[in-house]
């Protein structure tokens, strides 16, 4: 698949790069879907010998590619949530010289990303490297509620129902984007949803 | 001076009013006839007396009201008010700093009594007297920044100073010009501005950077800046917006006057000495167009300034579709006559309106 080039952004919007294998004492890598394809092409023998590898394959079919990598350590799991106690596991056992790599939508990529946050690591030695899905992780700023995997702006609040419309201001603490009401000066006048980039 | 307290509110029936004096010394925003973002910082130096620059914090006839109005905001959302576990020592930095500040500089209204670290504060208009021990939690009913805050006029940013950079942290954020503490909070400098037009472009943000990093204890210094808000509204919160939006559709040619309010943010700038935290208090003054009207000179700018503003900005600050009526309005208080330097009203040597 081939990889989507975000547009210009502000500032506070996360950039993306490409994976590249970097000397450290073990190896943490977090896919979700076609992110799969981002870690077979950085993986190295000698990286798998280190490395534990926490995949989420959200119905696509790499799983199996992946486990042949022969990773030290391999899970794969459906969901980021029934994934994340792992990998809280994994980064508080972790020692100096761990490297963490991050690939595939940018829900899984902020979530684990704050996972190793909070673990100490600063946001600037993990790597990312989007692939598939362009959906973003929504946050209501008026009920707080998350919604996962916006592809449309604007989109329905999934808690409260509102109608909001889509923000490139970005929290990495949430993990989300922000969500703002788009009718609150003319309710009900909501323009058709279209994808997010189009 | 003896400050007599408003009984008003800022929501529902919008009793808000500020007194002649008030008008006299609000903060006007302009001090030429145009505007464009700036690194416009000075000094914070007290200032012209009875100004809103004399004090370290000024306290004004609206000071209970607006505590009045925090609580209630706070009540119904708590996460208007966090602190990241790291910010905790400069939230006790700048309790301290307003304790001192306001029982220096309004002794007649705020007392402090310290013996080492046995404290007693107290703050006559709110009705409160408590001791406590400085640098321990245990002994008082919120957090440090949470507990002063509550009792002090305007948002608070707390800034953590680290990798050249200033992170928001902490702060107790309810009357803000459409930003959200819980989504901004633990962003850096650039990135909690991310969303402001223009300003990155004119290498606005990476100077005034330069200049907070260097601000040294003792030295504060501060800025204005400004927006639009229809009704005297503090609580403009993104978190809100769903509700208050709607209030912008409902100026018409005959309650513009009244219901249009001119907000101008009166932000500070002050190192704390133990945490090496920056304190950003951003004070909102709210004035309606008819009383700005009363001062000439701001009549005429005023009218200039909205009517030449770069479309961007006005859409920034949320008042592009009403800018048209606006302008009807204002153009009745400019004559064309030209106006005198700087923010000051200048009542005793600008000409009356001659029209």
């Amino acid at each position: 698949m081939s990889k989507f080039t975000f547009p210009e952004s502000i500032r506070s919007r996360p950039v993306y790069g490409t994976l590249e294998a970097r000397d450290g004492s073990a190896h943490l890598l977090v896919a979700d879907a076609h992110g799969a394809e981002a870690i077979l092409d950085v993986a190295t023998p000698e990286m798998m010998a280190k490395a534990h590898i926490i995949y989420i394959p959200k119905g696509e079919a790499f799983e199996d590619k992946l486990r042949a990598l022969n990773a030290a350590s391999f899970y794969a799991g459906p969901s980021y949530a029934a994934a994340e106690p792992r990998l809280r596991k994994a980064l508080a056992d972790a020692k100096m010289g761990l490297q963490v790599y991050l690939a595939g939508t940018e829900g899984l990529m902020g979530q684990a990303q704050n996972a190793a946050m909070a673990a100490g690591i600063p946001h600037t030695a993990i790597q990312t490297e989007h692939r598939g899905s362009i959906a973003r992780r929504m946050q209501c700023v008026h009920c707080k509620g998350i919604t996962e995997d916006v592809e449309t702006d604007p989109f329905v609040c999934s808690h409260c129902g509102l109608n909001l419309f889509v923000r490139d201001h970005y929290s990495r603490r949430l993990a989300a984007y922000q969500g703002v009401c788009i009718d609150a000066e003319d309710p009900g006048n909501v323009p058709s949803p279209k994808g997010i980039y189009e | 001076m003896t400050i007599q307290f408003n009984d008003e509110t800022f929501r529902d029936d919008y009793s808000f009013y500020n007194s002649e004096r008030a008008i006299k010394r609000f903060p006007f925003p302009f001090h030429e006839d145009s505007y464009m973002y700036s690194v416009n910082m000075e000094q914070h130096r007290g200032g012209p007396a009875d100004s809103v620059y004399e004090k370290r914090f000024d306290v004004d006839e609206h000071y209970v009201a607006e505590m009045r109005d925090r609580a209630m905001v706070l009540a119904d959302d708590p996460l208007r008010c966090q602190s990241l576990p790291h910010m905790t020592l400069a939230g006790w930095d700048l309790l301290e700093l307003i304790m001192v500040s306001k029982s220096e500089d309004y002794p007649d209204l705020f007392e402090l009594h310290r013996d080492g670290n046995n404290w007693r504060w107290i703050n006559k208009p709110l009705g409160i007297d408590d001791s406590f021990v400085f640098l321990d939690e245990t002994t008082l009913p919120y957090g440090p920044m949470e507990y002063i805050t509550r009792q002090a006029q305007g948002d608070f940013c707390v800034l953590d100073q680290r990798d050249d950079n200033l992170w928001m942290d902490a702060g107790m954020v309810t009357t803000q010009a459409d930003w959200s503490l819980d989504f901004d909070i633990g962003m850096n400098f650039f990135e909690w501005h991310a969303p402001v037009p223009l300003a990155h472009e004119k290498g606005i943000f990476v100077r005034a950077l330069k200049f907070l990093l260097n601000i040294q204890q003792g030295a504060p210094a501060r800025r204005l800046n400004w927006t639009m808000t229809v009704n005297p509204l503090l609580d403009t919160s993104p978190e809100n917006y769903h509700k208050w939006g709607i209030q912008k559709t409902t100026l018409t040619p005959e309650n513009i006057g009244a219901k249009q309010h001119l907000r101008v943010e009166l932000q500070t700038f002050f190192r704390l000495p133990r945490s090496n935290a920056l304190v950003f208090p951003i004070r909102c003054y709210l004035c309606s167009f008819q009383d700005i009207m009363t001062v000439p000179k701001w009549g005429r700018r005023l009218h200039r300034v909205i009517r030449d503003l770069p479309e961007e900005l006005a859409t920034y600050k949320g008042f592009i579709d009403n800018r048209p009526m606006m302008l009807d309005y204002l153009k009745n208080f400019d004559d064309g006559q030209p106006t005198s330097a700087g923010i000051w009203p200048d009542l005793e040597t600008e000409p009356s309106l001659a029209k």
